[in-house]
C-alpha cells in the first residue's frame, strides 16, 4: 500500500513529506514508548504513536521507519517537524485513536512488523 | 584482513542536552553505513548507541562514545561522568528506572534502555562507580 492510500484510509493530514506519498508500506508498529519501538519496530514500517517530540523522529531515523502517523489528532512540535523535514521522514496526523488507526490499517492489509514478542528472528539472528 | 580497523573515533555527548539527544547516534549510523557495513550490524549498533546516548543525556554530566569498526564487528565503548549506578543488577532489570518526568515525556525512562543495549549486543559489559560514572562496552558481530 502507498502512503497516499494510508492518508486516505486514516483521513490524515500530511505535515511533512507531501513528495513521498508513493512510498510503499506493508508493516506497522504502534507504541508511545520509544524504547519499545527500538526493541521491536523494523525498517520500512509505519510508526503509529502519540509521541510528538523530536525523539520520535530520531528514533525513526535510527530504525529507517517509513513514516510516522501521529494519532488522536496530535501534531508535531515545530522542532519535530523541522527535524523530520531535514531527515526526510514523512509525518501524517490522524484524528483516529491508536486502536482505530491500527485496526483500520490492519483491515486493509497492513500487518504488524512482528506478531508477538519473541517472534522476531532478526534481533540477534545468530542466537535464534 | 578481518582485524583491519575501518574506523576509530570518539564522540562527545553533553548531559542534559535533550534537544540534541540522538545526534551522535545518527552520525555513527551514517558512518557505519558509508563504510559499507552489514545492514543488520548497522541497525543494532545504531540502536544500542542511541539508548546509550539517551542515558548520558538523561543522567550524566557528560559522556564519551568510542566507536571502533572492523569489517565484521563494531565495538562501542561508553564512558560517562555522573552519578553512577549503585546496583547494576537492579538497573539491568526491565522496568526499573529512575528517570525524570522530562525523560519519560520523550518516550524513554521505562527501564528498557540497558536491557535493549544488552539484547542487541553480542557482548555487553557494564561497570560503574557511584558519584564517578559508568562504563559500558558493547560488541556487535556481523552474522555470516
Amino acid at each position: 500500500m502507498t502512503l497516499r492510500e494510508v492518508k486516505e484510509i486514516l483521513d490524515a493530514d500530511i505535515i511533512v513529506g507531501e513528495d513521498q506519498l508513493d512510498k510503499e508500506v506493508q508493516t506497522a508498529f504502534s507504541a508511545d514508548l520509544m524504547s519499545d519501538v527500538l526493541a521491536f519496530a523494523t525498517a520500512g514500517s509505519l510508526l503509529l504513536t502519540g509521541v510528538t517530540n523530536p525523539q520520535v523522529v530520531r528514533t525513526s531515523e535510527i530504525l529507517d521507519i517509513a513514516a510516522i502517523i501521529m494519532v488522536r489528532g496530535k501534531r508535531p512540535s515545530q522542532e519535530t517537524a523541522q527535524l523530520a523535514l531535514e531527515l526526510r521522514i514523512p509525518i501524517l496526523s490522524t484524528k483516529y485513536i491508536l486502536f482505530e488507526t491500527s485496526g483500520r490499517l490492519h483491515a486493509r492489509g497492513i500487518v504488524g512488523c512482528i506478531v508477538k514478542v519473541g517472534d522476531r528472528s532478526d534481533v540477534r539472528r545468530d542466537k535464534v | 584482513m578481518s582485524e583491519e580497523t575501518k574506523y576509530d573515533g570518539h564522540f562527545a555527548v553533553e548531559g542534559g542536552n535533550f534537544r540534541n539527544a540522538g545526534q551522535v547516534s545518527s552520525r555513527i549510523k551514517n558512518i557505519l553505513k558509508d563504510l559499507g557495513c552489514d545492514s543488520d550490524m548497522v541497525r543494532r549498533a545504531a540502536i544500542v548507541t542511541y539508548e546509550a546516548e539517551i542515558n548520558i543525556v538523561s543522567y550524566a554530566r557528560k559522556g564519551l562514545i568510542h566507536l571502533r569498526a572492523k569489517p565484521d564487528s563494531v565495538r562501542i565503548e561508553i564512558s560517562d561522568e555522573g552519578p553512577g549506578i549503585a546496583d547494576i543488577e537492579l538497573a539491568m532489570q526491565e522496568g526499573y528506572s529512575t528517570a525524570s518526568p522530562i525523560v519519560r515525556e520523550m518516550g524513554f525512562g521505562a527501564g528498557m534502555g540497558l536491557a535493549n543495549m544488552k539484547r542487541f549486543s553480542d557482548n555487553f559489559s557494564i561497570t560503574s562507580r557511584v558519584n564517578e560514572g559508568t562504563q559500558v562496552v558493547m560488541q556487535i558481530d556481523q552474522v555470516h
